[in-house]
Parts: C-alpha cells; structure tokens; sequence
C-alpha cells in the first residue's frame, strides 16, 4: 500500500482547509448557529416540546446533520473537482496509487474536516441550547459514519461534475430540502400518514432519526434501520467509486 | 539490454471511434535521449499519456522498467516522471509543498535535501515559499519539472517542455536534460522545436497519423535521410542545362549564374566528382561553389509530408 501516498493527499487537503479557515469553518457555524439562535432560543422557547424534548434542543441533531452532509459533500467534491478543472489531476493518474488509496485520500480528509466541524458545531450549540447526550458513543459513530459517507457521495458528485454549477446542483437542490423534509425541525410522526409514508423514502430520515436517538433515546424510526440504510448508502457509493475507478469514468478516456 | 520502455502493437481508440495510435511498437533504451516528432494530433500525446497511466490503452502491451503498465502499475509508475505539455500547476500552494506533495503521491518518504537540490538545480530555491499562482510561466514550467523530478525517476517524459518559453530557460533545461542523462535517466522527449531534437536527441521517432514511422539513430537519420546541395556560381551565364548534364539532378537559376546539384549525403563523393569533371570537360567555369546539408527540419517535413 501506498501510505505516502494517501497521506500526501490527506495532508493537500487539509491544508486546504487550514488556507480557508473562514470559508471551511468559521461560515457553517456561523450559519448554524443562526439557527440555534432563531429558531431554539428566540422562536423555540414558544413552541411546545416534542417528545417531552424541548424544541430548541430537538432540532439540533438535524442542524448538526444538515451542516455535516453540506460540508461532506463540498468538501470532497471540491477536493477531486478542483484537479479536473486546473488539470493537475494528470498528477494523481499517472501516480502509484490505487483507487482505493485515493478515495481514502481525499474521502479520509474531507471526512476528517466534517468530523471537526461537527464537533465545533455541537460545542457552540452548548451556548444558546441546553441538550443531552444519551449515547455520546453512537453519537460520535454516527458523526463518523454519516461524513464518511457523504463524503464519499461528494467524491462522485466531484468526479461527475464537469462545471462548478453541477457541484452545487446536488447539495442545494437534492440534499438541502431532503434535510429540511427529512424531520430537522420535526418528528415525522407529526406528519399525515401519507407524507409519514412517503418520508421513509428520504435517506436522511434515518440518518437524522438515528442521530437523534443517540441524543435523547427518541427516534422516528428503530435505530437499527438508521444504522442499516446509513451502511447501505455508504455501500452503494463505494460501488459507484469502484466502477468510476475501473472504468476511468469522467477521469481517463 | 532491456528496454526502459517497450510498447508492442500498441492501439488506442477513443469512444468516438477515433484511431489515435495504430499498431505502435517501439522500444527505447536506458540512458537514450529520445525525441518523439510528429505534426500535431498525430498521436505523440496520446502515446505518452497511455504509458503514464493517464488515457486507458485499446490492445497490445506497454512496459515501463521492465514493468506492465496495467498489471504492475505501482512498480511502473513509480518509474516515471512526467512533466506534461499543458501548464497545471497548483495556484494556491507553495513551491516547496507542491513539489514535496509529488513526492508523496508517488510513494517515497520525505527527502527535504532532495527536494532542496531539486529546487536549487532548477533555480527555484529563492521560490520555495512563494505561492505558485505568483510566479511566472517560465518558473511554473520549472515547477512542473521539480514535480517530475520529486521522486527520483529513471525515465522522464518531457511533453513540448519548451513551449512558450524564453531562450535564457530553453538552455537551462536543455542543460538539465543533459545532466539528467549523465546520471543515467531516460528522456523522452515531445517537441515542436526540430533544434531542439537535433541538439539534444539520440535517438529520433516520427509518428504520423498513429503509427511510427521511423525510428532511427540521430546521426544516422541525418545522413541517411539527409540532403546536400552543391551551389556553383558560374562565371558565364548558361542559358540551359547541357545535354550532357540532363541525367543529373540540376537546375539552372533564372539568371543562368548558378548551378545547384541536390545529392544524397551517402553519394556525394561520386556525384560531385562526376559533375565537376563534366563541367571541366565542357569547359563550364565557376568562380565560387558552396555546399549545404539539409537540417532535421527539413528532414522532418518531408518524412511527415510523405
């Protein structure tokens, strides 16, 4: 194996991170925190609880999770586009690494950073909302296993991507209102039947849910099926990476 | 001695059904400087791109240090260095961190006093703090050299590594390649400046539409391949060719002043012998004569023009 190798690339992008702290850190929580203020200390404090959970201390694993699935995503789409558009990624192909070795590169990195910055997110939620932690171990796998996953989603979006608007389709237009629909700012219990039916089709509903249960020991649906359909997405992107990777897709001709 | 690349029947078509590279077989050997000639599109790239690991290959086998680019790609890679034709470089990164990232990517342990000579061999030692979107084209293509060279190759690629730079950065590099050499590196070498493959080569491939052409010693393409032209300034204008010259390839100037014998350089004792006694004979005097040998250019041209 190619440690070197990998850990060139890890290090590329990490140091990427640390040149654009403002962009890479300080804008999503930032952003988040917004919500924390609006709508768990200002709003929140008016709206009844749910789950005898105060509302402002319920939507924090969502908005934690809609950060980390944003910042999973552009960081590792970003992080293999940017070579395809300057075209140093000549440098990666004709290098000695296996695909493997390169998805755990820059998947490893810009999980690592989502990780980070979740973290930073759930310490600067502490200062507007009062929240528990039941299960910090599930809580902190599932931060894991959700950027892992996401960020390896992202390397796709990065590797099909010919344009900088088609790496920002996915994440604004897909991912965002699958979050927001997918139970942040409510249990989808809430919901008429119909819709409770046809949110179980949205991923992020068991991501969220599994999420939430190891805050608060509540959840949408059983926390194994969130455990399971995370695996089963982080399954089908590592096909997806194999295939990309054996057939050159979008990389050699 | 085995070949530090050996390419056999070589194919490439792309997925538009384009045929880049027909039946290419070609082996180079270790320590040569080769220079890769072909008008453009005629598949040089492309060629490289496929023993780099960067354009999938169709059919045939392609081995670098001895290693099959696609079963042993690690150990072939690791063997290579490539400074493509098109300037990509990182813009945000440092010169030191960029040529150290290669280094990495390509599997060997930080060296800092390699990448130091590195550096200082290619005068970019003053740079290495410097961002790379700061510097200049001549001193981004420098990068990309270091790049190349970060991880101590033993065959490099040089893909039109002279375009679009000054003079003063062409020796250098020319310099450069010349060390390289010495030190027991293949170059391959892509070039639109003939110069450049005449000055530097052992070696000359001419690839036209996909396929070699021609492979030959450089010294032995020139005379082979080559052309003299003999020039006589007569001293009375002629107003045609005598009869007696008519079998020889002559001709005559408007002005009838000047003579040029076209000859191949292998033939040349013979030919000329045999035509100044001819003039001698019909008493043709000429008050001055020049000789020329045609360039790799011209060479060149008329192979691809074929």
């Amino acid at each position: 194996m190619n440690l070197y190798g990998v850990r060139a690339i890890y290090n590329f992008e990490m140091a990427r991170m640390r040149r654009t702290l403002m962009q890479s850190v300080a804008s999503p929580v930032i952003s988040t925190s917004l919500y924390f203020v609006v709508f768990g200390s200002a709003i929140g404090s008016r709206m009844g609880d749910i789950d005898n959970i105060s509302y402002g201390a319920y939507i924090i694993p969502g908005l934690v999770m809609l950060s980390l699935l944003m910042q999973s995503i552009s960081n590792a789409s970003f992080g293999i586009y940017m070579p395809k558009f300057s075209g140093t990624i000549y440098e990666l192909l004709s290098a000695p690494v296996s695909y493997m070795e390169v998805v755990l590169g820059y998947v490893g990195a810009a999980a690592t950073k989502s990780v980070i910055l979740g973290v930073i997110i759930l310490i600067t939620a502490r200062l507007f909302v009062d929240y528990d932690v039941l299960h910090p171990f599930w809580m902190f796998a599932f931060l894991v296993l959700t950027s892992i996953t996401f960020s390896l989603f992202g390397f796709i979006i990065g590797i099909w991507a010919d344009g900088f608007e088609k790496l920002q389709i996915v994440p604004l237009m897909i991912v965002t209102p699958l979050v927001f629909l997918g139970g942040t700012f409510y249990s989808i219990e809430m919901l008429p039947e119909i819709w409770q039916t046809i949110s179980l089709f949205n991923p992020v509903v068991y991501l969220i849910s599994g999420f939430r249960w190891a805050f608060y020991g509540v959840s949408d649906v059983h926390v194994g099926i969130s455990v399971g359909m995370t695996l089963l997405f982080l399954t089908a992107c590592m096909v997806a990476v194999w295939w990309i990777f054996k057939t050159g897709y979008r990389l050699r001709s | 001695m085995q070949p530090d690349i050996s390419v056999k029947h070589l194919n490439k078509v792309y997925a538009d059904g384009f045929r880049a590279l027909n039946d290419i077989n070609l082996d180079i050997k270790p320590g040569e400087i080769f220079a890769l000639l072909g008008p453009n599109g005629a598949g040089k790239t492309t060629l490289i791109s496929i023993i780099c690991g960067i354009v999938n290959l169709s059919e045939g086998e392609v081995k670098a240090a001895g290693y099959d680019i696609v079963k042993d790609y690690r150990k072939a890679r690791e063997s290579i260095g490539l400074v493509p034709q098109e300037l990509n470089t990182d813009a945000f990164e440092t010169v030191w961190d960029a040529v150290s990232f290669s280094r990495g990517l390509f599997g060997k342990p930080p060296a800092p006093d390699h990448i130091e000579k590195v550096l200082k061999d290619l005068s970019l030692w003053d740079k290495r703090n410097n961002r790379i979107m700061s510097l200049s084209g001549g001193m981004k293509r420098r990068v990309m050299i270091a790049k190349a060279l970060s991880h101590e190759p033993r065959i490099l690629f040089l893909d039109e590594p002279t375009a679009g730079v000054d003079v003063e950065l062409r020796r250098d590099m020319w310099e450069m390649v010349r060390k390289l050499r010495e030190n027991g590196v293949t170059i391959i070498l892509t070039t639109h400046y003939i110069e450049e493959a005449e000055e530097m080569a052992d070696r000359i491939g001419v690839i036209r539409h996909g396929e070699i052409i021609l492979v030959e010693d450089k010294s032995r393409l020139m005379s082979k391949l080559g052309k003299k032209e003999l020039r006589l300034h007569l001293q009375n204008p002629l107003e045609k060719i005598p009869g007696e010259l008519i079998l020889e390839p002559l001709e005559l100037s408007d002005d009838g002043y000047e003579l040029v014998y076209t000859f191949d350089s292998q033939q040349e004792q013979a030919g000329v012998a045999r035509l100044l006694r001819t003039l001698g004979d019909l008493g043709i005097e000429y008050r001055d004569l020049q000789t020329r040998e045609s360039s790799l250019e011209e060479i060149f041209v008329g192979l691809v023009h074929e």
